[in-house]
C-alpha cells in the first residue's frame, strides 16, 4: 500500500516492534534495488496471519508483490512462488505463533531442501491479534489469557531449533535497531538457500520486553541483547551452538553455510540427468 | 457360437502376477485389433493379500468391466473360493495346479502355470501359459498371439530372440494343455481394428498426460492411494526449464505450494485422494478468495478418514463442490472414461486459467487403475490456454469491479497483494460491507465464464432420463443401451461438467418428470445437487467399494420407471 488507504483499517499499536521491522525490510529491498537494478516488482513478500503479517499492507513507497495467505502456511506458499520463478526475491514475514506453532511443520522440509527464500520472523512471545494468548516462545509459567494458571510448555528457543533443522543461514536481530536489522535482512536475501532472520519485535500491549532487551541502568536491569562477537566463525555450527548457551538474545549472524546448493540450483542440476521428453514423445510411448 | 466379448478374472495373492497377466492379455488383445478394458482392486499392503484384476476383451468398444465372468484364473485356493460363484455356469475356471487341486467343479481345469513356464527355460512366462490357454478357449488364432509376443519383446537387445521363443513356447504349451480337456467357450469374432492410431494406458496416466498436453508447468504432491501414480509420472516427466514437479511433505504443502505457483503465473496442479483433499480445505478457500488459478485432482476412494484406500466410490462430490468454509462453490469436472481423463485434465487447466480460481478435477479408483485402449490424441488439436495477463504499469487495481480482470505476474509491473482476507481493489484487507458484497458477487459471477454448451443426450423426448456422473458412466451407458433396445422409455444425459452444469442441459433436466442418477455413495450426492437446482432427481446408490453391474442398473432403472408410470397413471 503505497499511500494511505482509508479502507484499510488495521493498525499496529503505538510503539509496536513491527514498525521497525517494516522499516528495515523496506531499506533492505531498496538497497537490493539499487544494487541489482532489478525493479521492486521483482520482490514478493509472503505474509503469515497475525499482527506481523499485516506488514505486507503497511509497506510504504514503491510496492513489491504480496501474498497474504492463511495461518501458518507462508513457507509452502513461498516454495510455490520461488520454484515457479526462481528469479524472484521471495521474503516471508510471519510471527512466532504463525511460524513456530501452526506452521512449525514446514521449517524442517524447507531447511532440508534449502529453499532459497528469506524468512523474517517477528517474535513477540505472544498471540497479539487474538489478544494475548501464549505462543511457543512465551516463557514457562507465564500467565496469559490462555494460560490463566501459568504456561506448562517449556519456552522454545527458535535459534536452536533452526540450527538443529539445518537452516543454512540464521541471524538474530532486534526491531529497535533498524539499520543493523536491515543489514541482516540483506544478508539473508543474498544468501543462496534458506535464511531466517529471527527478530525480537516486542508487543507493547501484551508482552512489552523492550526494557528486558535493552536493559535499564536505573532499575538495575542488564540488557538481554548482546552482539555476536566479530571473531565468531559463522561457518561453524558448533560455535553457533556454543554461543546460544549464553542465554539472552544475540544480535548478528550466527550461522551461514555458503556451500550447500539451494533448491533451485539442485533442480537445475537435475535437468541434465532427467533428459526431458516432449509431450508428443510421451504420447507416442503409449502407442501399441 | 460366435462371441463378441469375453471377461476374464485373474485372482490370487499380490505378487503372483495377477495384474501383469490381466494387462498382458489386454495388450495382446489390443495388439491384434480387439478392444480391452481392465478393472483392478488390490489390498492396501506392499506384498501379498488377496487381489484380483478383470479384463474384458471385445470386438466393439467397451463401456464396463463386465458383469459375468467367463473365465476365472485362480492362482490359489482362496481365490477360487472367493470368486467361483461369479463365474457363469458355462464358464471355465483355470486353476494353478502347482498350487492346489480342485474336485467337483465341472468348470475347473488344472494348469501347472509355473512348471510349464519353467520347462520353456523362462520362469517369467507363466502369464503367457495362461494367455495361450485363454486364446484356445475363445478360439483365437495362434498367429495373433505370436505377432503380439514378437512385437512386445523386440527391444533391440541380444536376448530378444530367446525371450520371444520361450514366450511363444509357453503360450503353445498352455494352449495344448487345455485343448486336451475339451473345454471351450466359443469363437471370438474376428477383430475389427479401428482405422485410427490408438494408445493404451491407465486412467491416471491419461490424466497426467492430458495435464502435460494442456501446458502444465508446476506439480507437487504427496503419496496417497490411488493418486500416487500421477505424482510419479510428473516427477519423471514434468522436468526441464520452466517446469517443476516435486514430492512435498503433506497435502497442506501441496495446496499452498500450487497457490504460490499459480500466483506466480504458472499452470499448477496437485492430485490427491479423500484424506489429502480434506487437508486442502483451507487452501482451496484461499484460492477462491484470492482468485488464483490452480487444479486439484481428487482420485476418489471409499469412505471417510482412511476409509477404503484401494476401493472405488463416488462419495466426494459434496466435499469437492463445497470444500471450504465461507461462501464457496468450486468448479467441478468429473471424468468418466480413460479418454475423459486426458481431455478433462486439459479442460480443468483451461477453466482455472479462464476464471482465475481453483478447479476440482474428480476421478476415482476404478478409473485410475483401469487400462484401456483409446484413440491416440491429436496434440495439434490441443490448445494451451492461459489466463489474461495484465500488461500495464504499476498502481494496478487487481480486484476492481465485478468482472474478471487481467492478472499481473510477479516480476512485472502491477504489483498487488493476493489476499486471503476480504480485500479492496488493490488487495488490502477491509471489513466494509460494501466490499464484501462486491467481492462475493465478483467471485460467484466469474463462474458464468465456465458454462459450456456440450453434453451427451439421447432419447430426449422421454420424460424420464438416466444421468450418471463420473465413472458410473460406463455401466450406466451399457445399461441404457440395453433398456433402449428393449423399449423401456428412458432418455440419456451425461456431462463431465458438474459445476457449473451446461445451462442448456439444466434447462432440459428441469423439464423431466424424473432424472435417475446412478452413483456410488449412500446419500445420492449428485441427485441432491440436481434437486437444489430445481431438477426432480433421484439416485440409484451403491456403496460396496466396487463399480455398478450393468444387470443391477437395468433392473433398478426398470423398477423405478415402472413405478413412476404407474403413479402417473393413477394405478
Amino acid at each position: 500500500m503505497s499511500k494511505k488507504n482509508e479502507e484499510y483499517d488495521f493498525k499496529w499499536c503505538p510503539g509496536c516492534g513491527d514498525f521497525g521491522v517494516r522499516r528495515a525490510l523496506e531499506m533492505a529491498m531498496i538497497d537490493r534495488l539499487e544494487e541489482t537494478g532489478l525493479p521492486i516488482e521483482n520482490n514478493v513478500v509472503v505474509a503469515g496471519i497475525g499482527c506481523s503479517g499485516n506488514l505486507v499492507h503497511l509497506l510504504e513507497g514503491s510496492q513489491p508483490y504480496g501474498f497474504h495467505g492463511i495461518h501458518g502456511r507462508s513457507l509452502p506458499i513461498s516454495l510455490g512462488v520461488k520454484m515457479a520463478r526462481p528469479e524472484l526475491n521471495v521474503v516471508v514475514v510471519a510471527g512466532d505463533g504463525d511460524f513456530l506453532s501452526i506452521g512449525g511443520e514446514h521449517i524442517g522440509p524447507q531447511a532440508a531442501r534449502n529453499l532459497n527464500v528469506c524468512a523474517v520472523i517477528m517474535d513477540n512471545g505472544v498471540y497479539g491479534l487474538t489478544k494475548g494468548q501464549s505462543s511457543p516462545t512465551t516463557k514457562l509459567g507465564e500467565i496469559t489469557s490462555s494460560t490463566p494458571f501459568g504456561k506448562i510448555e517449556s519456552q522454545l528457543n527458535p535459534l536452536e531449533l533452526y540450527l538443529t533443522l539445518g537452516v543454512s543461514f540464521i541471524a538474530s536481530g532486534f526491531s529497535g535497531q533498524v539499520r543493523p536489522l536491515a543489514k541482516l535482512i540483506t544478508q539473508g536475501m543474498e544468501h543462496k538457500g534458506f535464511s531466517i532472520v529471527h527478530v525480537q519485535s516486542p508487543c507493547t500491549t501484551y508482552n512489552d520486553t523492550f526494557e528486558l532487551l535493552k536493559g535499564n541502568v536505573q532499575k538495575g536491569i542488564e540488557p538481554g541483547l548482546w552482539e555476536v562477537p566479530e571473531d565468531h566463525d559463522t561457518s561453524d555450527k558448533g560455535a553457533a551452538q556454543q554461543l546460544l548457551q549464553q542465554g539472552g538474545v544475540p544480535v548478528g549472524v550466527l550461522y551461514d553455510d555458503t556451500f550447500r546448493p539451494s533448491m533451485d540450483q539442485q533442480v537445475e542440476q537435475m535437468w541434465a540427468r532427467a533428459e526431458p521428453k516432449t509431450v508428443q514423445e510421451l504420447v507416442d510411448a503409449f502407442e501399441f | 457360437m460366435e462371441m463378441r466379448d469375453f471377461v476374464v478374472r485373474f485372482a490370487g495373492e499380490g505378487g503372483q502376477g495377477v495384474v501383469t497377466s490381466a494387462e498382458g492379455l489386454a495388450q495382446a488383445a489390443t495388439q491384434v485389433g480387439y478392444h480391452a478394458l481392465t478393472f483392478a482392486t488390490f489390498p492396501s499392503q506392499i506384498l501379498g493379500g488377496p487381489t484380483w484384476t478383470q479384463a474384458r476383451i471385445a470386438v466393439d468398444a467397451i463401456l464396463s468391466p463386465g458383469d459375468d465372468v467367463d473365465v476365472l484364473v485362480a492362482f490359489n485356493k482362496d481365490a477360487y473360493d472367493e470368486h467361483n460363484s461369479e463365474v457363469r455356469d458355462e464358464g471355465v475356471i483355470i486353476f494353478n495346479s502347482n498350487e492346489f487341486q480342485l474336485e467337483g467343479d465341472s468348470r475347473g481345469f488344472g494348469l501347472p502355470f509355473d512348471e510349464l513356464a519353467r520347462s520353456t527355460g523362462n520362469n517369467r512366462a507363466a502369464n503367457m501359459v495362461i494367455i495361450g490357454a485363454l486364446a484356445h478357449l475363445v478360439d483365437m488364432p495362434q498367429r495373433y498371439l505370436e505377432e503380439f509376443v514378437s512385437k512386445r519383446f523386440t527391444r533391440g537387445r541380444s536376448g530378444d530372440e530367446e525371450i520371444i521363443r520361450s514366450n511363444i513356447e509357453a503360450m503353445t504349451l498352455g494352449r495344448d494343455h487345455i485343448s486336451e480337456s475339451g473345454l471351450a467357450l466359443g469363437a471370438l469374432a474376428a477383430p475389427n481394428p479401428p482405422d485410427f492410431a490408438q494408445i493404451m494406458l491407465k486412467g491416471n496416466e491419461a490424466l497426467a498426460l492430458g495435464a502435460l498436453a494442456g501446458g502444465l508447468d508446476f506439480y507437487v504432491g504427496y503419496p496417497i492411494s490411488p493418486a500416487t501414480t500421477i505424482l510419479i509420472y510428473m516427477e519423471r516427466n514434468l522436468v526441464g526449464e520452466g517446469k517443476f514437479a516435486h514430492q512435498v511433505s503433506s497435502e497442506i504443502e501441496s495446496i499452498t505450494a500450487i497457490l504460490g505457483a499459480g500466483f506466480a503465473g504458472k499452470k499448477a496442479m496437485t492430485a490427491t485422494a479423500g484424506p489429502g483433499f480434506s487437508l486442502m480445505s483451507e487452501g482451496l478457500g484461499l484460492g477462491w478468495i484470492a482468485e488464483i488459478p490452480l487444479v486439484v485432482v481428487d482420485v476418489q476412494r471409499g469412505g471417510p478418514a482412511t476409509g477404503l484406500p484401494t476401493k472405488t466410490e463416488q462419495s466426494d462430490l459434496m466435499a469437492c463442490m463445497f470444500p471450504a468454509h465461507g461462501d464457496v462453490r468450486m468448479p467441478v469436472i468429473a471424468v468418466g472414461t480413460v479418454e475423459e481423463c486426458f481431455y478433462g485434465a486439459i479442460k480443468a487447466l483451461t477453466w482455472s486459467e479462464r476464471y482465475q480460481g481453483p478447479v476440482i478435477l474428480m476421478t476415482e479408483m476404478s478409473l485410475a487403475e483401469r487400462v484401456q485402449n483409446i484413440a491416440k490424441p491429436d496434440l495439434s488439436q490441443v490448445e494451451d490456454r492461459r489466463r489474461q495477463v495484465y500488461e500495464g504499469t504499476n498502481g494496478y487495481h487487481r480486484y476492481a469491479g465485478l468482472e474478471l480482470s487481467p492478472m499481473p505476474i510477479p516480476g512485472n509491473p502491477g504489483a498487488y497483494v493476493a489476499n486471503g482476507s476480504e480485500h479492496d481493489d488493490m488487495g488490502d484487507t477491509t471489513h466494509l460491507a460494501s466490499r464484501h458484497i462486491q467481492m462475493t458477487e465478483r467471485r460467484f459471477g466469474k463462474l458464468k465464464l465456465l458454462e459450456e454448451d456440450e453434453y451427451e443426450r439421447d432419447n430426449v423426448e422421454e420424460s424420464i432420463a438416466i444421468m450418471p456422473w463420473g465413472g458410473s458412466k460406463g455401466p450406466a451407458l451399457e445399461a441404457y443401451n440395453q433398456l433402449k433396445a428393449s423399449g423401456v422409455p428412458v432418455g440419456w444425459y451425461y456431462t463431465m461438467y458438474l459445476n457449473p452444469l451446461p445451462p442448456k442441459l439444466l434447462e432440459e433436466l428441469k423439464k423431466k418428470d424424473l432424472v435417475i442418477v446412478p452413483e456410488l455413495n449412500y446419500q445420492g450426492q449428485f441427485a441432491s445437487i440436481l434437486r437444489s437446482q430445481g431438477v426432480k432427481a433421484e439416485a440409484i446408490t451403491q456403496y460396496t467399494g466396487l463399480p455398478f453391474k450393468v444387470r443391477d442398473l437395468v433392473k433398478r432403472v426398470t423398477e423405478v420407471t415402472e413405478a413412476v408410470r404407474k403413479e402417473a397413471a393413477g394405478v
